[in-house]
């Protein structure tokens, strides 16, 4: 991005050229480049880890190198999320996280809290190492600064959620900004808190620690509610949250204006029968109440008619890719979970609410 | 038929504790086949127990998979390029007679494993459930003729599906060959012989030319207009792939175009007639058995399992001769599993022996000469009116 030489746009236009693109088809350069260099690919949005650090004990901070085709993607602006795939057990498993480096960083850092069961935290927990090279794209999310600057922020967040207002944070310290900042964050435990020697080292902006499972000395205790909100800033201008959705919550009900962010993670309960879930085909705009049988059942009894073929699970002609919810194998009865997956819907039963690409 | 195959399931699945009482549908009839001489019978309640042994064997293996298919399929990828790659390097050189030789045999070894143990068994949704786009069925594409939308519909759901069942089944002669007695004889087929081998040699344009269903644009039922979409496709892929082999690698390479056109010939014919061998052998050899429509009305899961194994059969070999075939020589494991990744046919295919001798069903396997041998007997044999 930042060479201007002339000497790799040529090579990318050769790459991006018809010739090769013929020459290497059916394929495409992309798999035949990405053999020598995973990173090296056009069209996959990739990074290579070039730094792992594990401030906390429940936490891994990944440093990332983004190819030049996320880089070509839309810029990111502090407080936005991504979404990073990795390959776990053979599967590709793709979460979003929000960065917490400064805006205009080259190089993307993120701070990925250990999740009890969670597949890809315990798995980039164990075995991230530099040289790694992972999924990066999707960069996108309404949580921004706003052009104007507002004089007097307040940023307050609790565990992981640290990373966007932190990428907010950075970013208006380098940009030499000259208003006034505090920064309430909230960890389980002093040794659980991400960031904490970095914000020490930030004279011009009011660190605040609370610690929710400890008796560590803290500079707030309890929850957020009126006297933290007193003790960081007392009216602030703009206030942007981030953290589970109590704390968020909490926040709003003393500051309706700020701008916030929560995550929470699924809860699903198996049901033995017809969920009564709401079950969307959103590219046909249309809703049914589950009833129990096959996706491709109730996408036909619904009028949409979907390709399909064998209807017994072997020939993956009705492939689709369901973006949420929660569905059962009517073979092997295993449930899964996982958003952005692709299902055979001729074998595959909603459990509560489904969003399919149909 | 094929709703009356899961029906079952689900209901079992979702109430498990409801006795399940088949509403209507006509009850599974035991099948009766004679294969080498020998009777062999599958009762209703015999294919229950038969179908739940092997979904066992199917449920086992979905449970287990992991990272080592997942570096199996890459490293076999990574072979297949590095051999393209290296392959036409050589025939850059190919003036050279030593390179010549070197550089086809790689560019055919590379296509042989494009095609099948990548492509087919990718395209299968074999590699569906790493979620890696590269290996996904619905977005691969192979270095062949046929377009791969077209190659998922003819294949994986109508020849794995109907299997070997006469008049619904395509790949019983591919519209062109007398395949089993059961297709009537008409003087066209005293050619049998001559299409075979025509097919063996332009093998991967008959594949492409598979979903234009020519027999029935032939005989009336549908006429070319029909299947406009179906031969712009064939075109597009077809106009590429030759631009790529025939004009585009053979101009950069100047004055030695020659030698690269001939190479690029070369290794497509090799492709050709090795994965014809090899698909040639997976139904049509001695033993192997055909059925009917009424056979096969309200065919339970258990039964559809019997027809997979008595309609096809394996080829016996080492470890890099199952690989080159895609592991089409476990043809047996691939058609009761079709969806589950290749290399792992031979650690079931004992298993699949053993559960297939108690119950009395023969398990077809062979060397491939004797194989194909009994296959070229056949073409001969049914291109004769008597047969």
């Amino acid at each position: 991005m930042f060479t201007q030489t002339s000497k790799p746009r040529l090579r990318d236009r050769v790459l991006r050229s018809p010739l090769v693109d013929l020459l290497t088809g059916p394929h495409g350069v992309d798999r035949y480049t990405e053999l020598v260099e995973q990173t090296w690919t056009l069209g996959d949005s990739r990074a290579k880890i070039v730094a792992v650090r594990r401030q906390t004990t429940r936490s891994v901070t990944l440093t990332l190198e983004p190819n030049a085709a996320f880089r070509a993607g839309s810029a990111f602006r502090a407080g936005q999320h991504v979404n990073l795939s990795v390959e776990v057990a053979g599967r590709r498993l793709t979460r979003c996280y929000s960065p917490a480096n400064a805006e205009n960083d080259a190089l993307v850092e993120l701070t990925i809290g250990l999740h009890d069961g969670g597949a890809v935290s315990q798995h980039l927990y164990r075995n991230a190492r530099p040289g790694m090279v992972v999924g990066l794209d999707g960069v996108g999310g309404e949580f921004v600064l706003p052009a104007n600057r507002p004089r007097r922020i307040l940023f307050v967040s609790g565990g992981s959620g640290i990373t966007p207002v932190l990428s907010m944070l950075r970013t208006l310290v380098a940009e030499g900004y000259t208003g006034e900042i505090a920064f309430v964050h909230y960890a389980r435990t002093a040794t659980e808190a991400c960031y904490r020697d970095e914000l020490a080292t930030l004279p011009s902006v009011r660190v605040l620690h609370g610690y929710t499972r400890s008796d560590d000395a803290a500079d707030l205790v309890g929850r957020f509610g009126p006297e933290h909100l007193a003790a960081a800033m007392p009216n602030p201008e703009a206030v942007f949250a981030c953290g589970p959705t109590e704390l968020v919550d909490a926040v709003r009900a003393q500051c309706p204006d700020a701008l916030s962010e929560s995550f929470v993670p699924p809860v699903f309960t198996v049901p033995t029968e017809a969920s009564g879930g709401r079950v969307a085909f959103a590219d046909s705009g249309v809703d049914v109440v589950d009833d129990g049988r096959s996706l491709l059942e109730q996408a036909e009894a619904a009028g949409l008619s979907p390709e399909s073929g064998c209807r017994m699970g072997i020939c993956h002609t009705c492939t689709r890719r369901k973006t949420s919810g929660a569905v059962k194998n009517l073979i092997t009865g295993a449930v899964s979970t996982t958003d952005g997956e692709d299902v055979q819907i001729c074998v595959t039963a909603p459990v509560g609410d489904v969003e399919l690409a149909l | 038929m094929t709703s009356s195959l899961i029906a079952p399931r689900v209901r079992t699945i979702l109430e498990p504790t409801t006795v399940i009482v088949e509403p209507q549908a006509p009850a599974q009839v035991a099948i009766t086949k004679i294969v080498g001489g020998k009777t062999v019978t599958m009762t209703p309640e015999q294919a229950e127990n038969f179908g739940r042994e092997l979904d066992a064997i199917r449920e086992r293996v979905i449970a287990d998979l992991g990272d080592r298919d997942a570096t199996y399929i890459r490293r076999v990828i990574k072979a297949q390029r590095a051999l393209e790659v290296g392959g036409r390097a050589l025939l850059f050189a190919g003036i050279l007679p030593p390179a010549w030789l070197a550089g086809t045999a790689m560019l055919a070894a590379s296509k042989i494993l494009d095609n099948m143990e990548i492509g087919h068994n990718v395209m299968h949704g074999q590699y569906d459930w790493m979620g890696d786009p590269a290996l996904t069925s619905r977005n691969f594409e192979w270095d062949s003729a046929c377009p791969s939308d077209q190659w998922r519909h003819s294949h994986n759901y109508m020849h794995h599906t109907y299997t070997n069942i006469v008049d619904m089944d395509r790949d019983i002669g591919y519209g062109i060959l007398r395949m089993s007695e059961d297709q009537r004889w008409h003087p066209y087929y005293l050619g049998n012989p001559v299409y075979a081998f025509l097919l063996m040699v332009f093998f991967q344009y008959g594949v492409a030319l598979h979903e234009l269903e020519t027999e029935r644009i032939r005989s009336g039922e549908i006429s070319i207009a029909d299947k406009r979409d179906t031969i712009r496709g064939i075109w597009r892929k077809v106009k590429r792939q030759t631009l790529k082999d025939y004009v585009a690698f053979p101009l950069l390479a100047g004055p030695f175009a020659p030698w690269v056109f001939t190479g690029n010939l070369t290794a497509n014919l090799i492709r050709n007639v090795w994965s014809y061998a090899i698909i040639f052998c997976g139904h049509f050899p001695d033993g192997t058995q055909e059925f009917s429509k009424e056979e096969t009305a309200n065919e339970s899961r258990g039964m559809w399992y019997f027809r997979q194994v008595l309609g096809s059969a394996n080829l016996t070999g080492g470890k890099l001769f199952h690989v080159m075939s895609g592991n089409l020589s476990f043809q047996i494991e691939h058609h009761l599993f079709p969806d589950l990744p290749a290399f792992r046919h031979e650690e079931i295919s004992k298993e699949v022996q053993e559960i297939c001798e108690r119950y009395g069903v023969p398990y077809n396997k062979g060397p491939l000469p004797k194989q194909f041998g009994t296959v070229v007997r056949k073409i001969c044999r049914l291109a004769l009116p008597w047969t």
